[in-house]
């Protein structure tokens, strides 16, 4: 028998696998196809203090590797999501969740977070202040060291849940913005939030996304991902959350080997909605296979 | 939602850039007329929502237009090929709201997902009339079908090379007496189909998808109920909800 048990932050996850924000809603419609309880956890739809609707439609693009989307956190608002959403959910899912939150200023995040915090359906707050898909907030406080540690500093001074800030790959040093966020207090950090990126229209000459760009999510992003994880592993000591075109359980050993505790998997959900659920009975397989006994052999194995 | 492989029992031209598939399988998962299913289709990232045409015990039909790289591949599958499917996606049209003597509006690639409205309409013991509409005559399809099960076929092409020229809303003008109308089709279509009835209806729309069964929030749109996504909280939606 392999061990696929790891440890985020204090709290044990029977394996590391994790739906990433945004590709999950929450949970509800995949529970519907499989009992979710035989995920580590799961991270909720972004959500703000206010209820948002998001970008105009449309918001999805197809290209090589992957896909485009510009969703822009549409999510019902926190009180919503606290009071009716949480106490729902735990007809179908009995772990901790991580909340992920957003924001357009310090207060809102702050805010967000002490109400989501308060709820004990969660686990973790994860802060996203890499969303490429809204204006004035989001990606600004992800792209400078300095803000980036602000917000961790101004969240972790209401919540006493661990604080995974999620970055940005759409800067020239994540390391650096990693670092910033450990020094600030960040229990952990995730990555990557998607890339940048655009599709033209050739028949009507114009971008196809209503909001011009989105982010880019998909395999095709693995490598650039894989390549972030290493690089923030080499410059933190908390954990480190890998994410970014995983598709199979090799790529989850391979974020791992470059320093991930755990993973995300995102864009692979929307395609095939039973990807998690594989991944989970692939891994033990896939670990007999390579001789791994246990998932912490193998964190950070690459750069040794 | 059920996610399956299908087997390809058939696949034809119907007219220009239409192809109606037939594929083998657990269909069990379909409850309406006028839901989708969601086709992968090997080298392109994401499915491809197609709404279904015709559904029985272990089969089912999908006619489609050949718009892009992605159709075109499925285009090019023979019979006996498999597919990864995501069926019974979407609400459906509700057949229960219909009255006596109902109005079906179909344009184009929208026609399809009234066959099966159609039928189940006439097997409840109602009259369906239906308006089909073409931009032009090559690009006509299932008029015959629709002729053996419908109480009324009327057909219109925009340039007028076959049947009533101009537009279904143009055919609607003409018909007073009908209890209910079904719309699908082109956006523009379904405003004017909007704005020319005095009954109430259903109309389907169509939105670039992620998933397709609510879980990326790719599709939404606002009504007057509140936001709603298209893949699960439609594709159909009532009259009375929606906002231009």
């Amino acid at each position: 028998m392999v061990n696929t048990k790891v440890s985020l932050c204090g709290i044990e996850l029977d394996n590391p696998i994790i739906p990433a924000s945004g590709t999950f809603g929450y949970g509800e419609e995949f529970a519907a196809l499989y009992d979710i309880n035989i995920l580590g956890s799961f991270s909720c739809k972004g959500t703000t203090k206010e209820p948002r609707f998001g970008n105009p439609t449309p918001r999805i693009a197809e290209c090589a590797g992957g896909m485009l989307n510009s969703v822009g956190l549409q999510n019902p608002g926190i009180d919503a999501v606290v009071n009716e959403i949480f106490p729902r959910m735990k007809e179908y899912f009995h772990k901790p969740i991580i909340a992920n939150v957003g924001g357009f200023s310090i207060e809102e995040y702050v805010e967000c977070s002490r109400l989501a915090a308060s709820s004990d359906a969660v686990g973790w707050l994860e802060i996203n202040i890499s969303c490429p898909n809204v204006h004035g907030g989001g990606l600004s406080f992800g792209t400078s060291p300095e803000a980036a540690a602000e917000v961790t500093r101004a969240v972790k001074a209401v919540s006493e849940k661990p604080v995974i800030m999620k970055l940005s790959p759409n800067v020239t040093n994540i390391a650096e913005i990693a670092k910033a966020c450990e020094d600030a207090g960040a229990d952990a950090v995730s990555l990557i939030n998607t890339l940048l990126g655009m599709r033209i229209d050739c028949k009507t000459r114009k971008p196809i996304l209503a909001n011009r760009t989105g982010g880019y999510s998909g395999p095709g992003v693995f490598p650039v991902a894989l390549r972030m994880v290493y690089e923030v592993y080499e410059a933190v000591s908390i954990p480190v959350i890998g994410m970014g075109g995983i598709q199979s359980a090799r790529d989850v050993l391979e974020m791992m080997m470059a320093g991930a505790t755990a993973v995300q998997i995102g864009a692979a959900n929307l395609v095939n909605p039973l990807i998690c659920k594989e991944i989970i009975e692939e891994l033990p397989r896939l670990m007999g296979h390579f001789g791994i006994s246990d998932l912490s052999e193998i964190k950070g194995a690459a750069h040794r | 939602m059920k996610q399956g492989i299908y087997t390809i029992a058939d696949h034809f031209r119907l007219a220009k850039d239409i192809y109606k598939l037939t594929l083998l399988g657990d269909t069990s998962a379909f409850t309406a007329p006028g839901q989708f299913v969601n086709i992968k289709i090997d080298g392109f990232y994401l499915r491809r929502p197609m709404s279904v045409h015709h559904y029985d015990k272990n089969t089912f039909s999908v006619i489609y237009k050949v718009v892009g790289d992605g159709t075109r591949a499925l285009s090019r599958l023979e019979r006996g090929s498999t597919l990864d499917l995501l069926t019974g996606l979407g609400n459906g049209f509700d057949s229960s709201k219909s009255g006596e003597k109902p109005v079906l509006i179909g344009g184009g690639s929208g026609i399809p997902p009234l066959y099966q409205l159609c039928l189940q309409l006439k097997n409840e013991g109602k009259k369906p009339s239906v308006i089909l509409g073409f931009n032009t005559e090559a690009d006509m399809f299932c008029i015959d079908e629709f002729a053996r099960i419908a109480y009324e076929v009327r057909v219109c092409t925009a340039d007028g090379s076959f049947g009533e020229s101009g537009f279904v809303t143009d055919v609607l003008k003409t018909m007073t007496d009908y209890t209910y109308f079904y719309a699908c089709g082109p956006e523009a279509m379904l405003h004017a189909v909007y704005e020319g009835t005095a009954v109430s209806g259903q109309l389907s729309f169509e939105e670039r998808m992620g998933c397709g069964f609510g879980a990326c929030m790719g599709c939404s749109c606002k009504t007057k109920y509140g936001n709603k996504r298209i893949c699960v909280d439609g594709p159909v939606l009532e009259k009375e909800e929606i906002i231009w």
